[in-house]
């Protein structure tokens, strides 16, 4: 991380605050619960001390709010990276639930045969796996960042979704 | 009717009373302490419901209630906690003994009660209540603040001290000679400091004692633990409530939590017994003499915890909005006051007016402490906005 220094605060008898400030002075960050609970936090425009909302948030909703804010980060990184070859697009393809894939493997998906796009990564709960195995297990909430051509971007989006 | 079914027919009618004046203190975003206590008054001595037959259970429970209070309390932290704490908030936590103890050792004096009330006196009006303080930061959104480290580390500091102050107070209430008095201060001190450094150094191997997989074993070693080290550390003069939080500090990490999680109910329904004898042995009769003095205190204490946290919260670094809720958010007293007031009722060493000034005190502290955390804000932006529209008038003279 380029300079965001994150500021690790103890609560004594509550748990931890975990916060940095955004370049418009605001302070964004979480509180951990000492049993495990995670608010979000965000300071308030006109005081800084004290914050405008304060979320309380399940493990779930930690790990798709980490998904939303972290997998377009590593899309933009990697269509950096592919800039000089052109055709090449990066896409993020979610699991709904309700996709014929939850639950199944990368290797059934048979993405590459079928739309010549690879997975790179798979993004779950704000956790980056990257270059997944064919025997990767796909989780409704996962987003899947793969490469190809916008055509087999495409296609590969509409098999993850019908099958 | 036989002893029994009256027993467990007046014990029935208090817990149902407390539950109902618990929930209806919940609509009203209070603690339910003030409510606790005036069911106390409302049954029994004086009051308009005389209990008999159940003292004998009542007198245990209340025990019991005030060991379970500090024991949960010690669990709270871990020692490592307490010392960085204590070395982060030594200065703000002095400010807070010395302007908060003042004004109920004023009073005492002032009554006439002489040097042993004061002391009893001065910890009523000292010690902040972390529990009513605890939640009402969590309801009103203000853990992820900048000033709330600064409230949490001065009751941290708060509650060590009261591991000093509560083994000083049980020996002087019992009239021991200053010779056994000094050698019982000792005895408590070298007591703290050796639970200190093992805590620190050995709590796992405390937590590993009363550990168990099995719920029903865990909850009868730790509290069978908690019984055994209050009553020794009782019998050493060291007073039972502070063996229970020496404990808690000692057993760590999730041992910790979940002991927490077990305990909790059996704190409320034991520390709910505590409050309503506390009222129970209080003559609401001996209340409306002392209530102008409490209100006195009221209003002093409360502009003397508002300073102390605003001094602490401006050392920190924080605006003046923050500086203000840091002050509010500790004014609540509660379950501590009342804790000292009932040892120092119990020792008999104070006059009975005490416990009818410390209930009046509390009543109106823990009522008010929520009240002012919550209302700060509107007040402060109010006052300053005002205060801008001042300073502006004073630039532009027409």
């Amino acid at each position: 991380m380029k300079g965001v220094n994150v500021e690790v605060t103890p609560l004594p008898g509550i748990g931890v605050r975990k916060d940095f400030a955004l370049s418009s002075g605001r302070r964004v960050g979480v509180v951990t619960h000492r049993d495990g609970k995670t608010e979000l936090i965000v300071s308030k425009a006109d005081d800084p001390d004290a914050c405008l909302a304060s979320l309380p948030l399940t493990a779930d909703e930690a790990g798709a709010l980490a998904n939303l804010l972290g997998a377009p980060q590593l899309v933009a990184q990697l269509t950096e990276e592919h800039r000089e070859l052109p055709g090449i697009n990066t896409k993020q393809l979610p699991i709904k639930s309700g996709s014929p894939y939850d639950g199944r493997t990368l290797g059934e998906t048979a993405m590459r045969t079928r739309t010549g796009a690879s997975v790179v990564a798979v993004m779950r709960a704000g956790q980056v796996h990257p270059s997944p195995n064919p025997d990767f297990t796909f989780t409704s909430g996962d987003l899947l960042v793969a490469v190809g051509t916008s055509e087999g971007l495409d296609s590969a989006a509409k098999i993850l979704q019908h099958g | 009717m036989d002893h029994t079914a009256l027993s467990l027919i007046e014990l029935g009618a208090v817990f149902f009373t407390l539950g109902v004046l618990g929930r209806f203190a919940g609509k009203l975003g209070l603690s339910p302490i003030p409510l606790y206590l005036l069911g106390g008054l409302a049954f029994g001595q004086g009051g308009l419901i005389p209990l008999g037959g159940i003292s004998a259970f009542t007198d245990v429970a209340s025990e019991i209630g005030v060991v379970l209070l500090l024991l949960l309390l010690g669990l709270e932290y871990s020692a490592a906690e307490l010392f960085t704490g204590l070395r982060r908030s030594w200065m703000a936590g002095i400010v807070d003994i010395v302007l908060n103890a003042a004004p109920g050792v004023a009073v005492a004096l002032l009554l006439g009660w002489g040097p042993v009330g004061a002391l009893a006196m001065g910890g009523i009006t000292y010690i902040s209540s972390s529990g009513i303080i605890a939640k009402v930061l969590g309801d009103l959104g203000r853990l992820g603040n900048r000033e709330t480290p600064v409230v949490l580390s001065i009751l941290v500091f708060e509650d060590l001290v009261m591991a000093l102050y509560l083994p000083i107070l049980t020996t002087i209430l019992g009239g021991i000679s200053f010779l056994g008095g000094l050698q019982a201060v000792g005895i408590s001190l070298g007591v703290i400091t050796v639970v200190l450094v093992v805590a620190l150094k050995y709590g796992r191997y405390v937590s590993a004692i009363v550990d168990s997989e099995n719920r029903e074993v865990f909850l009868l070693k730790v509290f069978g633990t908690a019984l055994l080290v209050a009553g020794v550390a009782s019998a050493m003069q060291v007073s039972a409530a502070v063996g229970a939080f020496l404990l808690g500090i000692a057993i760590s990490g999730s041992t910790a939590e979940n002991a927490t999680r077990l305990l909790e109910p059996l704190r409320d329904l034991f520390a709910a017994v505590f409050f309503v004898v506390f009222g129970l042995n209080t003559d609401p009769a001996s209340v409306p003499p002392v209530l102008l003095w409490a209100v006195v205190l009221a209003v002093v204490s409360t502009l003397t915890k508002i300073g102390t946290g605003w001094w602490a919260a401006r050392r920190a670094g924080i605006g003046r909005l923050g500086q203000a809720r840091a002050g509010a958010a500790l004014v609540a007293r509660g379950e501590f006051s009342i804790v000292i007031a009932g040892f120092a009722v119990a020792a008999g060493a104070v006059e009975g007016e005490l416990a009818a000034l410390a209930t009046a005190y509390v009543l109106l502290m823990a009522i008010l402490g929520p009240i002012a955390a919550r209302v700060v804000e509107p007040v402060a932006r109010s006052l300053q906005r005002r205060g801008n529209r001042f300073s502006r008038a004073a630039e532009q003279p027409s």
